[in-house]
Formats: structure tokens, C-alpha cells, sequence
């Protein structure tokens, strides 16, 4: 199975007893930022008339994955993005590139280490649902297999077109999420951005990066090859003017 | 030694008293990034996590050292031989330049301590992954390509001819390592097409960080010639610069050319707003970094002058250094919806490591045979190398006919 948390923004109450969950399976300060931070992994937001969750969107192909130098990151076959503060070297390339601004830094701190959402892996790995999704009293976060949890958000904006706008954010989005969202307002007024493109962004990068190795071949017979002929030329001028050296000296005797 | 001798130091306290400053700042910044951590020291933020020492310690500092692939690929390459005597300082600028890139990542990096993960922990599909692989191999062919310079010195002929034997196959390594690398610093920021501005975000970014370190380079080639001529009372040997600054203005113009076309092609300079932020910064990088020079190189009797050069030149390494800037910090800054400027730490570590830059190179000028003389004709000087350069001014005009003299061969192979 591959997890997938569905939250349906019209059911959200703004109750934040997601957050507090959060906080507390994760051991995070009871404070709660009003943005996401290194202490913060989930917040909810009031946007006009509705309230959105922030959380990391657990991509099917994510970017943070594909950046970091010393794979820090990981996506496990269920569903979650995991982070090995272990391995983290601290150059926030993760930070800069995510599409969704979700891993945040510990600026805090001396050794500072790269925080977010994790999708609880132990509660899914024991069949539970993730914290957040297991205490929302409204079923606004709910969690399941995400080929479900799809067609369960299809289901509620054909049985209720009018209530939402006719899109689940998070099918198509950057090549899919494990968090898919629906909503009444438009994802532009949540604050969601609505211009990714459908293919995941690392192929972006792996178009250039896939071509290393032609790079390294061609370019190095090429450079030889011209290190040869212009090497050859010289030579060959060289022995000439040392023949015609030779030649006017015997003549001169 | 006659180098060393009082009569230049007075001159040069000024800057001497710079550079303690800079040391003396750079000191109290390092100080407090190491103890209180990066949200004390910069003005860095989720919101904005690269700044200054991403956009210019790195970005700026790897393509400002490109001039060394450049030089060594024309000289041993092209086989033209008589940019021979513009190899030593060429290979000591980028030694130093990778140096400084890699000292001012220890201090961006939040687990410096950790920077050996990359050598075991391999992620192929991160640019990270690839650039921190080519810096550091490119360092070690660097160092090698150095340490004749210092194998000279010591009279250590073996290991000297050892390097002189390599030298074609590392010269082609650290150009295939450079064009990789040069071009993947672009590619770090193809991942972020929907945050970094239209009129700096390309799929031809790598393309552009490559031509455009080719020209910074050779423009850092004069830029550094002109200040030894300062610092060292040497003359320009305007006679190999000149054929650079003419090398430029094609590189410069392909790479004009390049932006252009495909900001046109890509629509995006129906975007170019003026007076707007981004707009504004473009047009300066572009007017004054790309197309003023390209006109002032591009005639001969401006290019032919000192004053003329040396101007064209500055204003390439200007515009680099504004482009490098405009990628990792204007660019970004909207997307990202906070405004960065550095904050006086940020600066100062910057600019410590820049002067340190400076230090050591001053150093090796003194100590090291790295001007002409102890190039051209190591074995004909009865004296060591290192003695012979300060009493002959390397960029001399009297030393350029024997430098350029056809069929004279680079010591160094």
C-alpha cells in the first residue's frame, strides 16, 4: 500500500488539534509557529473563509530527494519522505529547491539540522494512520491508500460539485503527491502554488546530469584529438626549421 | 633579494592596513557563525536559505578561477605556446579561487565537519553530488599543475618531471572537470523553474554559466595582471593580453547572443519591466557587464591601450559577478517573498577570505617562481628562480621578445 493523507479543506474547523498531535509524537516545543518551521512541522491556516494545512506533500517524485548530495532524503514505498539528519552535510539545497517550501532549518542552532514533516513512519509501518490524521475530529485529514484516498476525493466532488472547486490538488502536481487536497475556495486563494508543472522537477535537472558521461568521452577525444593535430604541427614545423638550419649551414661550409 | 627590500612596503601599507581590517573583521564574523550558528550570522532564512556566500564565495569564486582550465587548454591544447608565461599566475589566481570557493562553503555549509559525506554518500542524480566531485578533483589536478611551481623551488627535478610527463592528460581532465562543473553550477537552480525570475531562469542556464566563466576568466587574467603590475612594478605585456581581450569579445558576443535569443524565443523580455527590481539589475548586468565591454574590446584602439583593457576586463568580471548575484539573490527574491541583503558578518568572511586570497598570492609571487623568467628558462638562470624574478619585472617589455619568441618552448611540459 501507498499512503496518502486527503484533506478536505471544507471540513476543516481550524481546530489545530492536528498540530498539537504533531508536536507531541514528534517531541516538538509546544509552541506553535504561525508558519512551518524546524519546530513546527504542520500548521493550519485561515485563508479567507477556509483553512488550509501545511505540511510537506510527500512527493511521488520528490525534489528534495533528488537534490541532496549525500541522500539524506529518501521516499519509502508507502508513502513518506524521510530525512536522515545523520547524513545532512547542512547545504540546504533541499531548503532552496523544494516547490512546496517545506523543509525548514534549525537557524537556531550551531549544528543545525534539516526539519519537516515525516508522515509518522512507525505509525504507518504499524497500519495506523499518521498523528494528524488519526485526532481530526471532522474528517477533514483523513489517511489510506492513496489510489483510494483519490478516488474517495473524486467521489466527494461528483456527489457535491458544487461545494468544491473541480480538481484534487496534489494528483498531477510536480508528478503527484501523498497529500492531496481539496478544497471550496480556489488553491491561488490557499496560498497553493497553481503553476508547477505536471512532470517531476527533478527530470529537470537529470536531462543535463544524464549527460556527464558523453560529455566526459566526447570531449575527451575531442580535446585529444586536437592536442594531437596541433601538437603533430608543431613538430613538424619544428623538424622543417631545423632542416632548412642544416641546410643553409652546409651550404655555408 | 631585492624584492623585498623596504622601499615597496610603504607603498603598499595602505592596503596592508586593509587587509588587517578585513582579517581582524573576518575573525569576529567566524567567530560568531561558529558559535551562535547560521541564523545569527546571516541574514539567511527559510524563506531565502542561499545568499552571499552560495551567490558569490561559490558561484563567482569557481567561474572567477575558469581562467585556469582556459589558459592551460590554449597553451597545452591549442598549443600556443606563447601564452606559456601567463600559466603560472593563471594556475596560482584558480588554485587560490578553489581554495577560497572551498573555505567560504565551510562556512555556509551548516555541518562543515560533515563535507566528507559527499566522497561516500552518493546521490548521481543531485547536482550537488557533481559539483562538489568536480571541485574537489579539480583542486587536486590544480594542485598538480601548482606543484611544479613549488618542486622548481625546492630543486626537486623528479617529481617535477613526473608532473611535466602528465601534463596533456591533466590538462584535458581539468578541462572536462571544469566544463562540467562551470556549467553545473547553472544547473543547480534548473530545479527551480517556478521561483527563480524569467529573466534569469533558462534550460540553457548551464550553457550560460560556461560561456560566461570562459570570459570571466580570461578577463580575471588581465584583472590580476594589471594589479601585480601595481603591486609589483611589472609591466603589462600587453602583447599577450591583447589576444585575450580579442577572445573575450567573441566569447562575450556568443554569449550575448545566447541570453538574448532565448529570453526573446522564451518571451520573456515581454517581461523586462523597467524601472522594476529584476528589470533593472538585468539591464545593468547586461549593458554594462555584456555589451559595454564587447564595444570597448571590440576596437582595436581601445583594446590596445592599457586603460582600454584593463576597463574592459573589470566590467566583464563586473558583470559576472552581477550575474552570479542576479541568479542566486535578485532572481530569487520575489518568489521567495522576503527581500535578503547580507548582514555585515556575511561581508565580512567574504571579504577576509578574499584578502586572504590576496595574501597568498602576494606570497607565492614572492617566494615561488611564478612569473616569466623562472618559466621561460629555468635552466639558463644561474641563479635559483625565485631570485631571479623580482629583478626583472616579469610583464617587462623587454622580457616579452624572448617570452614570445617562436618555437621557444614552455618549461613547464
Amino acid at each position: 500500500m501507498k499512503g496518502a493523507i486527503l484533506f478536505d479543506s471544507t471540513k476543516c474547523i481550524g481546530c489545530e488539534a492536528c498540530v498539537a498531535a504533531c508536536k507531541e509524537k514528534n517531541n516538538l516545543p509546544a509552541a506553535i509557529d504561525p508558519k512551518l518551521t524546524a519546530y513546527t512541522w504542520t500548521v493550519v491556516e485561515p485563508r479567507n473563509t477556509a483553512f488550509i494545512r501545511r505540511m510537506c506533500m510527500h512527493c511521488e517524485t520528490p525534489t528534495c530527494v533528488s537534490v541532496c548530495p549525500v541522500q539524506a532524503f529518501r521516499k519509502e514505498p508507502n508513502g513518506p519522505v524521510l530525512y536522515d539528519a545523520s547524513r545532512c552535510i547542512g547545504c540546504r539545497y533541499c531548503i532552496m529547491a523544494c516547490p512546496f517550501g517545506v523543509p525548514k532549518y534549525q537557524w537556531d542552532r550551531a549544528v543545525p539540522i534539516v526539519q519537516k514533516c515525516i508522515m509518522c513512519p512507525d505509525r504507518i509501518a504499524a497500519g495506523k494512520a499518521p498523528a494528524c490524521a488519526s485526532v481530526c475530529p471532522t474528517g477533514a485529514t483523513t489517511f489510506g491508500d492513496r489510489d483510494q484516498m483519490i478516488r474517495e476525493a473524486r467521489t466527494r466532488l461528483a456527489a457535491t460539485p458544487k461545494k468544491y472547486v473541480p480538481q484534487v490538488y496534489g494528483v498531477e502536481e510536480v508528478g503527484g503527491t501523498s497529500v492531496l487536497i481539496l478544497s471550496s475556495a480556489s488553491f491561488a486563494d490557499l496560498g497553493l502554488r497553481t503553476d508547477l508543472p505536471r512532470a517531476p522537477l527533478p527530470m529537470l535537472t537529470w536531462q543535463v546530469l544524464s549527460k556527464i558521461p558523453d560529455v566526459v568521452v566526447v570531449g575527451g577525444a575531442l580535446l585529444y584529438g586536437i592536442w594531437w593535430i596541433t601538437n603533430r604541427r608543431t613538430k613538424v614545423q619544428e623538424a622543417l626549421a631545423e632542416e632548412a638550419a642544416g641546410k643553409s649551414e652546409s651550404r655555408q661550409r | 633579494m631585492t624584492m623585498t627590500n623596504g622601499r615597496r612596503w610603504p607603498e603598499m601599507s595602505f592596503w596592508r592596513l586593509v587587509f588587517l581590517v578585513l582579517v581582524a573583521a573576518g575573525s569576529v564574523a567566524t567567530i560568531l557563525r561558529f558559535t551562535r550558528g547560521l541564523g545569527a550570522a546571516t541574514n539567511l532564512s527559510d524563506q531565502f536559505p542561499w545568499g552571499l556566500w552560495i551567490g558569490f564565495d561559490v558561484l563567482t569564486g569557481v567561474g572567477l578561477a575558469a581562467g585556469g582550465f582556459t589558459i592551460t587548454a590554449v597553451v597545452y591544447i591549442f598549443n600556443l605556446k606563447r601564452f606559456t608565461p601567463i600559466i603560472r599566475p593563471t594556475v596560482l589566481t584558480a588554485f587560490l579561487g578553489y581554495l577560497f570557493v572551498i573555505f567560504g562553503l565551510m562556512y555556509d555549509l551548516g555541518q562543515p565537519h560533515r563535507i566528507w559525506h559527499a566522497l561516500v554518500m552518493w546521490n548521481p542524480r543531485s547536482v550537488m553530488f557533481e559539483v562538489a566531485w568536480c571541485v574537489m578533483l579539480y583542486t587536486t589536478v590544480l594542485s598538480l599543475e601548482f606543484s611544479p611551481i613549488v618542486f622548481e623551488r625546492l630543486n626537486l627535478e623528479r617529481p617535477r618531471r613526473i608532473v611535466r610527463a602528465i601534463s596533456v592528460p591533466l590538462v584535458i581532465v581539468g578541462v572536462i572537470l571544469s566544463t562540467l562543473h562551470q556549467s553545473s553550477l547553472g544547473s543547480l537552480y534548473l530545479i527551480v523553474p517556478e521561483k527563480l525570475h524569467p529573466l534569469w531562469y533558462s534550460p540553457l542556464l548551464p550553457v550560460f554559466f560556461f560561456t560566461s566563466a570562459i570570459a570571466a576568466g580570461l578577463a580575471m587574467v588581465i584583472v590580476e595582471s594589471y594589479l601585480c603590475q601595481r603591486a609589483f612594478k611589472h609591466h603589462l605585456a600587453m602583447d599577450l593580453l591583447e589576444p585575450l581581450g580579442r577572445a573575450m569579445v567573441v566569447v562575450l558576443s556568443v554569449y550575448g547572443i545566447l541570453r538574448l535569443q532565448d529570453l526573446a524565443r522564451r518571451g520573456a523580455l515581454a517581461g523586462l519591466r523597467w524601472p522594476d527590481y529584476e528589470g533593472t539589475m538585468f539591464l545593468l548586468e547586461i549593458g554594462l557587464g555584456v555589451l559595454l565591454p564587447i564595444l570597448l574590446l571590440a576596437i582595436p584602439r581601445i583594446r590596445g591601450t592599457q586603460p582600454g583593457l584593463v576597463t574592459g576586463a573589470f566590467l566583464v568580471v563586473l558583470g559576472f559577478v552581477m550575474n552570479r548575484l542576479n541568479v542566486s539573490v535578485t532572481g530569487m527574491e520575489r518568489a521567495s517573498g522576503v527581500s535578503y541583503f547580507p548582514s555585515w558578518m556575511e561581508f565580512a568572511i567574504s571579504l577576509a577570505l578574499v584578502a586572504g586570497g590576496f595574501a597568498i598570492f602576494g606570497l607565492a609571487v614572492r617566494y615561488l617562481p611564478i612569473f616569466p623568467q623562472g618559466i621561460r628558462a629555468p635552466r639558463e638562470a644561474e641563479a635559483p628562480a625565485w631570485l631571479v624574478v623580482p629583478s626583472t619585472p616579469a610583464f617587462a617589455p623587454g622580457a616579452s621578445p624572448a617570452v614570445s619568441q617562436p618555437g621557444a618552448r614552455g618549461g613547464t611540459r
